[in-house]
């Protein structure tokens, strides 16, 4: 192929670099200026989220009590243990031994699931309450105030704000986890046919960025949904 | 561009466009990514481990009211495990100096958006019409 070089040491790559590490590098780099949008997406919704909080402290108060923290600090350490066991796919592609590496990946798919699993339980139960996000909210003042113990003059009019945020960002967040499940599975895929070794993985270099910028938002959106009194 | 900290760990990648295209092949050694830095895996668990007790500390912290300073402890202790984050599990610590200058600029420019944002809504003087 007149498109690929290879190095002295046999390693591929395209004929446009200088060498399979200028190839890696530039990789890299391009997969940090995508995080960096990633980044300027959620962080739009964090900034609509400081405004509104601001103007309606009182719907924000009364929103977070709908949340259990115990779903949210679980959920906490399923993403953290999926991002070193990302990290450690990596780290065995590079000491060599890629069936490890393979059952670390694997094990970061799994968190994915309990992490969406744990996410279908918290969002059935508040749209079983009505707790939709702005014009479909239709819970019934009642049952919704008894549910967190208050008063149904203690509701916020305008309660459903929050539920749109909510729905929003972990919304968001959610669907980049499916999607890093993806990219995570089509890394196996290719670590099975031996396309990686270790002076060359940048795909799962690449993925393992996105797995852990996915981590980083949820980061800050556990405190800002979750635990704000 | 030639704050090269760690020798032939970085490559090319820390020169930007075209540049890189007119430098000579070195600081490759004999080429393939054998100069890569393996972050030991006894860090990546004490990475894990912290992370996970400053989890169990911002769970902690919620329930203590500090006042104003509520959102700030909440939000210093998640911007301290992103850090651990980003330059451990993400490599930046050993990465090449463009690539923090990217994901920083990012943080930087919601800031600007944060402040400027926050600044309107706090300055704003409820006026009612006189027509």
């Amino acid at each position: 192929m007149s498109t690929v070089k290879y190095d002295a040491h046999g390693n591929p790559y395209a004929m446009h670099y200088d060498s399979p590490e200028h190839e890696y590098q530039t990789g890299k780099q391009g997969v940090w200026l995508f995080l960096a949008t990633e980044v300027l997406m959620f962080g739009g919704l964090f900034v609509a989220y400081a405004i509104f909080h601001h103007i309606y402290p009182e719907v924000f108060k009364i929103g977070a009590k709908f949340t259990d923290w115990r779903f949210g600090s679980a959920n906490t350490i399923v993403l953290l243990s999926s991002s070193l066991t990302m990290a450690l796919g990596i780290y065995y592609i590079q000491m060599k031994n890629n069936a490890r590496a393979f059952w670390m990946l694997a094990i970061t798919v799994i968190c994915g699931f309990i992490f969406m699993a744990i996410k279908y339980v918290e969002y059935s139960h508040k749209l079983h309450l009505g707790l939709y996000p702005g014009a479909w909210y239709h819970g019934n003042l009642e049952e919704v105030a008894h549910h967190v113990g208050l008063s149904p003059e203690e509701i916020p009019a305008n309660l459903a704000l929050y539920f749109s945020f909510y729905f929003m960002m972990t919304g968001l967040h959610g669907i980049h986890v499916m999607l890093g499940m993806g990219l995570i599975i089509w890394t196996m895929i290719r670590l099975k046919r031996g396309d990686f070794s270790p002076d060359h993985y940048t795909a799962v270099e690449g993925v393992g960025l996105f797995w852990h910028l996915v981590d980083l938002v949820w980061i800050y959106l556990f405190p800002l949904l979750y635990l704000v009194s | 561009m030639a704050n090269n900290h760690h020798g032939d760990k970085t490559g090319h990648g820390t020169h930007s466009g075209g540049a890189a295209g007119t430098m000579p092949a070195t600081g490759q050694g004999n080429g393939g990514h054998g100069s890569h830095h393996i972050v030991p895996f006894e860090t990546y668990i004490k990475v894990f481990a912290t992370l996970i007790f400053l989890t169990f500390i911002t769970v902690a912290a919620s329930r203590i009211d500090f006042g104003a300073f509520n959102a700030i402890v909440a939000f210093g202790i998640a911007t301290v495990k992103a850090l651990f984050v980003a330059l451990i599990f993400m490599h930046l610590k050993y990465d090449d100096r463009m690539n923090r200058i990217i994901i920083v600029s990012a943080f930087f420019f919601l800031l600007v958006l944060w402040f400027f944002s926050i600044l309107d809504e706090m300055t704003r003087v409820v006026q009612h019409s006189t027509l």
